[in-house]
């Protein structure tokens, strides 16, 4: 996915970390706190000079950030642009960051709208873009780690990987094949949909292993069969309009950009 | 003595979300004190609107992750409210577990992880593991035992699952709550440990009061959490459907962030209104400790809101072992591992009041017939509590421009602190003009 590198353990050195977080619920670096004290393992082998939820420190001399949240004003643009210039490696980290996630859920909605629902009449002194964004529409993000939240380990795994110089590993099968591990009953057996079929793994299915159904946070796998997959959700006795809403709720942005990507045709 | 202190907008650090402090000092004579709020819309309130009932909690609990299981029952209360939805004692007792152990880990975050570096004299809780290793094992393990309470009930910590309108959909397995239990029975040691640190350090604490109004949830039976009604120091209780006459937002000129009043200029939510209101019906340890550290209601010092959160952490912890021996004695209803909890929608509105970490957590939703949501409004604490920070620097500012500008920064920096303020939560905020250092 990308050429470049940081220093890595190897060179004996602990590589530079930053945390950054923009527009979101800041649940992907809870996640980190919440490695609980193999939090205290992790600053054994990375420097981490800046994580403002945690730390007052804050350097600029960093060779990896882990960037949450997504891109909503002209502020967070500047921002991540100098976050650019500063890292050697930028790691998108969720969903809103990876792929703008549920921040993107109001993007069919008609902007004016939008703010006057919020803000009433003082929705005039809102200077927000107009649709969110999520981070590698402004900057080149060398990798992404999905989730809504972030699996701990999936992530401890990636930056295990980064500072030994290889690449993170994040799955491109789909929620299915963990669920299945993980023995569950499946939603559409059970007479409920899930968006499992088409999205990307990594989470051991988490939600379905607490008797829900997948919800798509991970976003889609790589060239998913959409249109296969509406068939299916379709014979299962849903309308259209219900299909377009499950696929709104995480994947507005992803399904807007393959449709770019497609010459207009979703 | 005549001196110029500048201290201008840099973000607030060890808060959630984005805030930043622009006080300007010229001659001795204070210029500016302004209190700005830096957070991107996300405009959740939109967002929500056309979406299904069956999901409403699930989006809404992305507000915030440190108070998702907060935001996800707010969000349930309303739906359930709006639709007529009957809540079973059991589920009840559940949801009340889940709550308690995420504003466990949520204070115990705050406590150990974003206030006490101040007091030690450090810039996170990193250094600590050299300096404090005993203390800060400690505070780790009972932010781990808030996050286990939690994941036990409801399947994870962050983002949880199970609780949906109507119930679970699936129940935690009564050998996992004996577990809990135990560990709970066994975390008085902990608590003590914590206390006698924060003991050490109360006289770090900036000796600073001023009264204001404190408006929490006040509940006959319980120290008011997952539910109740209104309660203002100022006029007393007040019914939940008259919510938006005590959260009144405005707009002020010199910040873009939404205030909030109700009697006064501004009032203040969080442990220290619920503790002000509702003392009495702390659990006993948690009574001992506020003895300790000699906190008797009212108290008017907003740095004592640090202490009401450690008050309230021997209250959750007495109150879920309390719980989950009620669970266990009484035993868990069998259902289902995937219950989806059958409910008729139709056209209403409803209101979900609980307290939650920073403050009162109000949610209103207007349903169509189809249980589609047609307007969305969320009250989050920490907006209500802008008005109050505000008016708790214009007071202390001028008692203490004498003191070199770091000293005054650092004051002020910890009375934001003190007040846990959770920006993420960004369902009204303004955008502001940026001053100072971006990061």
């Amino acid at each position: 996915m990308s050429d470049a590198s940081a220093p890595s353990v190897s060179d004996g050195r602990r590589p530079r970390v930053a945390f950054f977080d923009f527009t979101g619920c800041e649940g992907d670096q809870l996640q980190v706190i919440n490695l609980e004290d193999r939090l205290l393992d992790l600053v054994e082998v990375v420097e981490v000079v800046s994580f403002r939820e945690a730390m007052t420190e804050h350097g600029d001399d960093y060779e990896i950030a882990f960037v949450e949240g997504g891109v909503a004003t002209a502020h967070d643009e500047r921002r991540l642009t100098r976050i650019r210039e500063n890292a050697d490696i930028v790691v998108a980290l969720g969903s809103c960051a990876a792929f703008a996630g549920i921040n993107a859920l109001r993007n069919d909605q008609e902007f004016e709208t939008v703010k006057e629902r919020v803000y009433g009449e003082d929705s005039d002194s809102i200077t927000s873009y107009p649709i969110a964004r999520p981070i590698d529409d402004v900057i080149e993000v060398d990798y992404e780690i999905p989730g809504c939240p972030i699996d701990r380990e999936e992530f401890v795994g990636a930056v295990t990987a980064l500072v030994n110089g290889a690449e993170p590993s994040i799955p491109n099968y789909p929620v299915c094949v963990e669920c299945k591990f993980e023995e569950n009953t499946c939603a559409f057996e059970r007479g409920e949909t899930c968006l499992g079929p088409i999205t990307r793994g990594g989470c051991s299915a988490t939600c379905v292993s607490a008797g829900t159904h997948c919800w798509g946070c991970r976003g889609m796998v790589d060239d998913p069969n959409e249109g296969a997959y509406t068939d299916v959700l379709e014979d299962h006795g849903l309308t259209t309009e219900e299909i377009i809403e499950e696929y709104q709720l995480y994947w507005n942005w992803q399904r807007d950009s393959r449709a770019v990507a497609d010459g207009g045709n979703r | 003595m005549s001196h110029t202190v500048d201290v201008e907008g840099d973000l607030v650090t060890r808060v959630e979300g984005h805030g930043s402090i622009v006080v300007n000092v010229a001659e001795g004579d204070v210029e500016t004190c302004e209190w700005h709020v830096v957070e991107s819309p996300r405009y959740f309130e939109s967002m929500l609107v056309g979406r299904s009932f069956r999901e409403a909690h699930h989006v809404t609990s992305r507000i915030c992750a440190i108070c998702s299981v907060s935001h996800t029952i707010a969000s349930l209360q309303a739906t359930e409210a709006a639709m007529g939805v009957a809540v079973s004692e059991q589920d009840r007792r559940l949801r009340k577990l889940a709550l308690y152990g995420e504003t466990l880990q949520s204070h115990v975050l705050h406590l150990g992880y974003l206030a006490l570096p101040d007091l030690v004299g450090e810039k996170s809780v990193l250094p600590l593991a050299d300096t404090h290793p005993d203390e800060l094992e400690t505070v780790i393990d009972l932010h781990r035992l808030g996050n286990e309470l939690t994941e036990v009930v409801t399947g994870r910590s962050v983002h949880a699952q199970r609780l949906l309108a109507g119930g679970f959909s699936q129940l935690p397995e009564e050998s996992k709550l004996e577990e809990l239990l135990d560990r709970l029975l066994n975390s008085w040691d902990a608590v003590a440990e914590l206390a006698d640190l924060l003991a050490v350090l109360a006289d770090e604490l900036p000796d600073f009061e001023r009264e204001t109004e404190y408006i929490s949830l006040t509940h006959p039976e319980e120290y008011a959490f997952a539910e109740g009604s209104i309660y203002s120091s100022d006029v007393g209780e007040i019914p939940v459907s008259d919510y938006r006459d005590v959260a009144n937002e405005y707009v002020v000129d010199h910040s873009t962030a939404k205030f909030a009043r109700h009697e006064r200029d501004s009032y203040m939510v969080g442990a220290l209104a619920r503790f002000n209101n509702n003392a009495e019906q702390l659990a006993p340890r948690a009574t001992e400790i506020a003895d300790r550290f000699g906190l008797a209601a009212p108290v008017h010092n907003p740095y004592l809101n640090n202490v009401a959160q450690l008050v309230e952490v021997a209250h959750l912890l007495a109150e879920s072992v309390r719980l989950i021996e009620a669970l266990l004695a009484d035993g868990l209803a069998p259902q289902s591992d995937y219950r989806v909890p059958e409910i008729d929608p139709t056209a209403g509105s409803g209101i979900g009041a609980i307290e939650v970490p920073r403050g009162v957590l109000f949610h209103e939703y207007d349903y169509d017939e189809a249980g589609k949501v047609t307007a969305a409004n969320c009250v989050i604490p920490t907006n209500q509590n802008h008005g109050n920070i505000q008016r708790d620097m214009e007071t202390l500012v001028p008692t203490i421009v004498d003191r070199d500008a770091e000293e005054i920064e650092h004051t002020l920096e910890m009375l934001v602190r003190a007040y846990d303020p959770c920006i993420s939560c960004s369902t009204h905020y303004l955008d502001v003009e940026f001053v100072g250092e971006e990061r």
